[in-house]
């Protein structure tokens, strides 16, 4: 009796848009979830509101719903489509909390919806922390001691009983959000607080600390027959204290013995029976005692995790595909695992080791601590995987992007006077010692620092709660890394001045660089070590290679099979690693597997593979996006038969999924490893190429090295990506085909940039030259803070000649527009253009933008197109092609242009129903645009609005503002008939949904008063009381319209923010010019953001919202699939 | 300083390392387990007497050695091969909490030879290509002509009767009866059996006395025993005819229970044929499927021989198949209260959810009471 017959129609809840403690990795198995039921024939219905995810795909489910995440749109769609079940256990907390609301609101049961993966009676225990509790105890497993508070006195009277330090958790919430530790009773109610009103049902839990024990995770699946089998075993290098997101984690577990690891796999299967997880994955984490053993539980999640898409990386194992087939009624014995052929109702076994190391980007919150704790602040991660734990640790460090080659001590700014240099090692020691007491997000750097300067391995446990076991590995590394400057050092003396020949792969240097390899070191960091001791010699990375080469030093390509090598394994998905002897046949055989050559294209043939490199771990600027974009060209590419090869060291992403490409090699995106891959693959010019144009910045990194070292480069050529990013040249391009620019310059002090500043005129946009996300850029309205900015305060940056910052005149009120093409080399079109609604100035990954455009007129639209041709071949843009426009006053100026895929490429395609990264990779393939049948702009009959989502609440004490530097983690999209209530589902679906009726506080710059009094007479109509500060009040009254007073913020109470603080302020309307007022901006916006008070800066959208809630009024809300507006079912609305 | 190291399979294919453990020399057949934890507990397992073990695990030792976890007084292995063996620092005590020292010592200290810092995956891919083989890893030798001569000159597996070299000499009460109740007696045919069979029993209250191998049916059927236990031991079954002749005589007239090697011997002893895996199954995460309950086990094995399941007479039926290969797992005998298991209830290492056979051993005795 495999799968059930009865579930035709399944209702797959998404995550929604990517925030920090989900990211993804909800994507990843939300992707393998839908395919794995449309294989099974099951007509799939999909709720996500994030455009920029590979599931919202049109082809992985039959009707996709690109709506917001509530009850109201579920429930509609549930009403539409009928569906026999709902499956929650895919989409994270979000998905599973809906799926509860909608249960509790006895939707599910009113339309005979049956709950698959995990019933309600489960999500009830496992999240319930009382519940949760008492169920555990009953199965006679430990727990810390606990006790729950609804309020800071109750807490405080639990917290006698537990002592300090205390952990307090808020109950359901996401990632840890608002929970925290306290170590004294002051600390304790602030911590308290913060819980309370992070927890939606204002309760906590006050819990023993276990701070400094062992954390083991473990992912269990259980089917319908209570088989159940865990997949992997997880432990943090970190400790108990910092959130496991934040951790440095292991696969396998390293340090538990089988007496230990067979006592938690007992209670992690009696946990999942307790719970009752019907059918699929869950996480289940524990902490140990390092010194006695006690286990207790800490908590399970009845639901892939983050930790679960880790372990499938991990291990081979695709832990969302089979929690979907078992969700249908298969059990484990009924399902092969893809990668053996063999059963999937088994255990893996790794004959390697698995590093993951998270990404975090304290820089972009300027203000806020950067310190680890119970809440997760990482925004990525990257995983190698290594022949063991020094060369996984230094592959996964190296992967990171953070400037690290390898595990390294921080580097420190000598010049920083904050933080003289220390003159000796033992005034170092000492600062080391004071650093690893508290948890940053480098302490795994400072750790190996104190372990080079002789730290002992007993101390350095003390201090940090490590187990020594790790430590000792750490200085494996560092003694590896003394004996390299040393003896390296002899060996590679004489061989280095000239160029090596070809000779002696069993000589004494040879056998040195194996070991060294083997050890994880880089040949970048193998270089700058080298170099301290041969100071004379210039050492680079390249002729470190060429050495290691000349000696036949190269790494193995092994295949990660589940099993240990215990079964033929089927499926390419590789590591390297220098740590073996011998080739794995299996590699061999899949690179040599003769597959039929795609045919030719008039002629021309086209490439037998295509490497395309992924973007490497997310981070804010760079996410998820990106990976779409990556595995839309692998799809692309292999439809044409073209053999698609993927190199990524994302674990949450569709692109590191090892059946998105043809081969997928887990490697991290460096130069050398990269160089490592093309060489195993023989890539060259006539097998094919490599495509960096989509995986974000990070290809684009090292680009030019790879073409240097012969990579034939596919599309647009990397010097052309560098002219579109070099200010001056691309200056120049613009100039030559006569489109407006900004006035603009560039200064290399403080002076000349006050200078060119003047020149320009105030206010001007300033950042460094080079970089994606906006890092450091500002807007800046006077001399004195742009003193401040270039002086490095205030998040600014240190001023050097040799990277100069760029100036230019920041236009004001400017419309903004994106505009995506797809060229050929010598035809472009264009993918859509984009209006921003956001005030100027804001990060175009920041803002809210629309297709269409509803306010430019149509000969604004055709200067925006014609130059957007004339920029794609100006470039010579072979590929994707992102234009930022400001439309200024009638004219029409070019921000940048960067020919390459850009972070709103998934928002067009959804827009649009036009796969344009697969259009993309195609042309990249050699296709014309006339052979992709791709010449004419979209043009829709309905509206997509794109919102973005901060993650101020995870860094308190950050500044809240939004300015050219991007800040937003993920983003959403509102698709309906009218643009007005496409505005409103894209701010429902972040979470702020503007309300239908309430006090609405209007404070608007001068120059807005004007076309502010025809929208605020509309909102009184619409129900909603006014209130306005002082000038746009009197302008209201003037005309006729009644609003309340509300005091500025200044010296005078209760002004607005007490009136936000209050709860009065349902809907907050601010626009602004000039500094006082932005700074008062600020100051509202942050007020807005901590009491989820939707706030609107530029009347563009104040007048989608009315226009938005007009149209809520006569008509029922509307929700339908991509497909319908795709195939024009959808028709257009009364207000357009 | 670290001394060179070979493993030289019969085959000619040769292996480089360096010197673990007593760092001498080791010959027997070598077989890979891919269990990733229990490595000690797989060192003393008498079912692995005469073999080579490659450790799949990319890590051991890490959690070093600790008398708790021997399954036999002695190391049982002929020797063992690592990828990479962790031996904590010289100056510091073994940093885990159960250690009392480090595998290498233990290794080194009951004479153990290893080999490490070896490529054990290409050398898994090889066994499990070409079969499990017979291997001599050496630090005394490293000249491969000699290796390979001698690694030739090496008995095969099959035909060996190795069972009654891990036997005890004399028979032996593992736990008397406890005072208070009467308890139930069973004997244990030693053929090689792991200690945490006998403290299955044990836990179970039953009295547990401990027989050599080659004891005959009418010297255990003279002790009264209410049960029969047919453990697990190294090697062929084929050659243990004595036990096979003492099992034959003991079906019928005790409940029995077999358990790997003594599920083959029972097999044997019902008619049926075994034979050679082409590699084994050494590991800790075989599915294996109850055919009664419909329920998939997670067990624990080691062996290299099988019952053929197509050779079970009428009397005997199947009640469990591997997932993984669909060999034979465990059977039943309908017209006598014996049954017999592949894989090992008692685990250790590996997963403890098959221990309940333990429980239905003791209701067979109960039944036949």
């Amino acid at each position: 009796m495999p799968k059930r017959d009865d579930l035709r129609t399944i209702l797959v809840l998404g995550s929604g848009p990517i925030i920090i403690g989900q990211a993804c990795e909800f994507d990843y198995s939300g992707t393998q979830g839908c395919k794995a039921l449309k294989e099974e024939g099951c007509r799939v219905i999909l709720l996500n509101s994030n455009p920029a995810t590979v599931m919202t795909d049109p082809g992985f489910s039959d009707r996709t719903y690109m709506e917001p995440m509530n009850i109201h749109m579920a429930g509609s769609i549930i009403m539409q489509e009928r569906p026999d079940a709902l499956l929650p256990t895919l989409g994270g907390q979000t998905a599973l909390n809906l799926a509860m609301e909608l249960h509790k609101a006895g939707i599910l049961e009113a339309y005979t919806v049956e709950m698959i993966g995990a019933k309600p009676a489960a999500i009830e225990i496992a999240e319930n922390r009382q519940v949760f509790r008492q169920t555990m105890r009953d199965i006679g497993l430990d727990l810390p001691k606990s006790g729950f508070a609804g309020s800071v006195a109750e807490a405080l009277g639990q917290v006698e009983a537990i002592g300090f330090p205390a952990i307090v958790r808020p109950s359901y919430t996401l990632g840890g959000t608002g929970g925290g530790v306290a170590y004294n009773r002051e600390s304790f109610r602030e911590v308290v607080r913060r819980g309370l009103d992070a927890s939606p049902i204002g309760q906590v839990l006050v819990e023993e600390s276990v701070l400094g024990w062992k954390e083991i995770e473990l992912e269990v699946i259980r089917d319908g027959r209570d088989n159940a089998v865990v997949i992997c075993g997880i432990e943090n290098l970190d400790p108990m204290g910092v959130h496991t997101g934040d951790s440095i984690t292991v696969a396998p577990i390293q340090t538990l013995s089988d007496v230990e690891y067979q006592a938690l796999r007992n209670d992690a299967l009696a946990v999942v029976r307790a719970v009752g997880v019907d059918t699929g994955g869950c996480n289940i984490q524990f902490a140990l005692h390092p010194r006695t053993g006690r286990r207790v539980i800490i908590e399970m999640n009845p639901r892939v995790s983050r930790s679960s898409a880790l372990a499938s990386k991990a291990t081979g194992f695709p832990i969302a595909r089979v929690a979907a087939k078992l969700a249908i009624g298969y059990h484990l014995d009924e399902l092969k695992n893809d990668i053996t052929g063999t059963s999937a109702c088994f255990e893996p076994a790794i004959d390697y080791c698995v590093v993951k190391v998270p990404r975090f980007n304290f820089e972009k919150f300027t203000g806020a601590e950067p310190l680890l704790g119970l809440q997760m602040h990482s925004v990525g991660e990257t995983m190698a995987l290594g022949g063991n734990f020094r060369e996984a640790l230094q592959k996964a460090l190296r992967g990171l992007e953070i400037g690290l080659s390898g595990l390294e001590p921080v580097s420190r700014p000598a010049a920083d006077g904050a933080a003289p240099a220390s003159s000796s090692r033992t005034e170092r020691l000492e600062d080391l010692r004071g650093i690893l007491h508290q948890t940053g997000p480098e302490r795994i750097l400072y750790l190996y620092e104190a372990l080079l300067l002789g730290m002992s391995v007993e101390e350095a446990s003390a201090l940090t709660g490590i187990d020594p076991w790790f430590l000792l590995q750490l200085r494996l590394i560092a003694e590896t890394e003394k004996s390299l400057e040393i003896d390296l050092a002899a060996l590679a003396g004489d061989a280095l001045p000239d160029d090596p020949g070809p000779s002696g792969a069993d000589g004494p240097l040879a056998a040195f660089l194996r070991r060294v390899k083997a050890q994880g070191f880089s040949d970048a960091r193998i270089a700058a070590l080298l170099s301290r001791s041969l100071p004379d010699a210039l050492i680079t990375e390249d002729r470190i290679r060429a050495l290691r080469l000349s000696r036949g030093v190269r790494p193995v390509f092994r295949c990660v099979d589940t099993c240990a090598g215990e079964f033929a394994a089927l499926t390419p998905y590789f590591y390297s690693t220098f740590d073996a002897a011998h080739p794995d046949p299996a590699h061999a055989a899949h690179v040599a597997a003769a597959r039929v050559p795609p045919g030719d294209l008039a002629g021309r043939p086209l490439p037998r593979k295509v490497i395309i490199l992924g973007g490497g771990p997310n981070r804010i600027g760079q996410g998820v996006e990106f990976d779409y974009c990556c595995v839309q060209a692998a799809f692309s590419l292999r439809d044409l038969g073209v053999t698609a090869i993927m190199v990524n060291s994302n674990p949450e992403t569709v692109s590191t999924d090892y059946d998105t490409a043809d081969r997928l090699y887990f490697e991290p995106v460096t130069v050398e490893d990269v160089l490592a891959v093309c060489e195993a693959e023989g890539l060259d010019r006539s097998a094919g190429g490599l495509i960096v144009q989509f995986g974000g910045q990070t290809p684009l990194n090292i680009a030019r090295a790879l073409e240097a070292a012969g990579v034939p480069i596919l599309g647009t050529r990397p010097g052309d990506i560098a002219m579109a990013e070099d200010r001056e040249s691309f200056s120049a391009l613009v100039e030559r085909l006569s489109i407006a620019q900004p006035r603009s310059g560039m200064a290399g002090n403080e002076e000349s940039a006050c200078r060119v500043a003047k020149e320009i005129g105030y206010p001007v946009m300033v950042r460094p030259s080079f970089v994606l996300g906006g890092r450091a850029m500002r807007v800046i309205h006077r001399e004195a803070d742009l003193r401040a900015y270039v002086s490095g305060r205030e998040g600014g940056i240190a001023l050097d000649p040799a990277s100069p910052i760029l100036v230019d005149k920041f236009l004001e009120d400017a419309v903004e527009v994106d505009v995506d093409a797809v060229c050929d080399g010598s035809a472009v079109t264009i993918a859509a253009v984009m209006e921003h609604i956001e005030q100027a100035g804001i990060h175009s990954g920041d803002s809210c933008c629309s297709i269409p455009t509803h306010t430019l007129d149509p000969g604004i639209l055709e200067r925006i197109r014609g130059h957007t041709r004339q920029l794609g071949l100006g470039l010579r843009t072979v590929g994707l092609l992102n234009v930022q426009f400001a439309v200024h006053r009638g004219g029409v100026y070019v921000l940048e242009a960067n020919p390459r895929a850009s972070r709103t490429v998934p928002f067009v395609s959804k827009a649009t129903g036009r796969n344009i990264a697969g259009l993309a990779a195609r042309i990249m393939a050699g296709f014309t645009l006339a052979e992709t049948g791709f010449l004419e702009e979209p043009s829709i009959g309905y509206h997509a609005v794109k919102e973005a989502v901060i993650p101020f609440s995870r860094f308190p004490g950050a500044e809240i503002s939004l300015g050219p530097e991007m800040r937003s983690t993920g983003e959403v999209m509102g698709i309906d008939r009218s643009f007005g209530m496409a505005f409103l589902k894209a701010q429902s679906a972040t979470g702020t949904p503007i309300p239908f009726s309430g006090n609405a506080i209007l404070t608007v710059t001068d120059s807005d008063k004007e076309a502010l009094l025809p929208l605020a007479a509309r909102l009184r109509d619409l129900g909603f009381f006014l209130y306005a500060t002082p000038g746009t009040r009197d302008t209201l009254i003037a005309r006729g319209i009644q609003a309340e007073l509300v005091v500025k913020i200044g010296p005078r109470r209760p002004h607005l923010l007490d009136f936000m603080r209050n709860g009065h302020a349902h809907l907050m309307v601010n626009t602004v010019s000039g500094s006082t007022s932005a700074r008062d901006a600020t100051v509202i916006r942050a007020e807005a953001l901590a009491r989820n008070i939707p706030l609107l800066t530029t009347l563009a959208a104040l007048r989608a919202v009315v226009e938005g809630l007009e149209v809520r009024k006569v008509d029922r809300r509307s929700v339908a699939p991509l497909q319908d507006y795709y195939a024009g079912l959808v028709k257009p609305g009364r207000n357009d | 300083m670290t001394k060179p190291a070979l493993l030289m399979l019969d085959d000619g294919v040769c292996f480089e390392g360096e010197a673990r453990g007593a760092a001498g020399e080791a010959a027997g057949e070598v077989v890979f387990t891919t269990s990733m934890a229990g490595y000690q507990e797989t060192l003393t397992d008498p079912s692995y007497f005469g073999q080579i073990v490659a450790f799949t695990a990319a890590q051991l030792g890490n959690y070093g050695a600790t008398p708790l976890d021997d399954e036999s007084p002695a190391p049982r292995v002929a020797g063992a091969v690592f990828h990479d063996l962790f031996t904590a620092a010289e100056n510091m005590p073994f940093p885990h909490w159960r250690a009392g020292e480090s595998l290498d010592a233990k290794l080194a200290r009951q004479g153990i030879s290893a080999i490490a810092g070896l490529d054990t995956r290409a050398l898994t891919l090889h066994l499990r290509e070409h079969g499990s083989r017979g291997g001599i890893l050496s630090a005394l030798d490293l000249d491969r002509p000699s290796l390979l001569r001698r690694a030739r000159a090496l008995p095969p597996m099959q035909g060996q009767d190795l069972a009654r070299k891990v036997s005890c000499a004399q028979p032996y009460a593992f736990s008397p009866p406890p005072p208070d109740s009467p308890s139930l007696r069973v004997a244990v045919l030693d053929c090689g059996v792991k200690r945490s069979i006998l403290v299955n029993l044990a836990r179970l209250g039953m009295a547990v006395s401990v027989w050599p191998a080659a004891t005959s049916a009418a010297d255990i059927l003279a002790s009264k025993p209410d049960g029969v236990l047919l453990p697990n031991g190294p090697g062929d079954p084929e050659p243990c005819v004595y036990a096979i002749a003492a099992i034959r005589r003991l079906l019928g007239r005790v409940p029995l229970f077999g358990i790997c090697l003594g599920h083959q011997l029972l097999g044997l002893a019902l008619g049926a044929r075994t034979y050679k895996l082409p590699f084994g199954h050494h590991g800790v995460n075989h599915p294996v499927l109850d055919i009664s309950t419909r329920r998939v086990l997670i067990t624990s094995q080691n062996h290299g021989f099988c019952v053929d399941p197509d050779s079970l007479p009428a009397r005997a039926a199947p009640s469990h198949w591997n997932l993984n290969d669909d060999t034979l797992e465990g059977l039943v005998v309908k017209d006598a209260p014996a049954f017999s298991v592949q894989f090992h209830p008692e685990a250790v290492p590996g997963p403890t959810e098959a221990g309940d056979l333990f429980l239905r051993f003791r209701d067979l005795i109960l039944q036949a009471k």
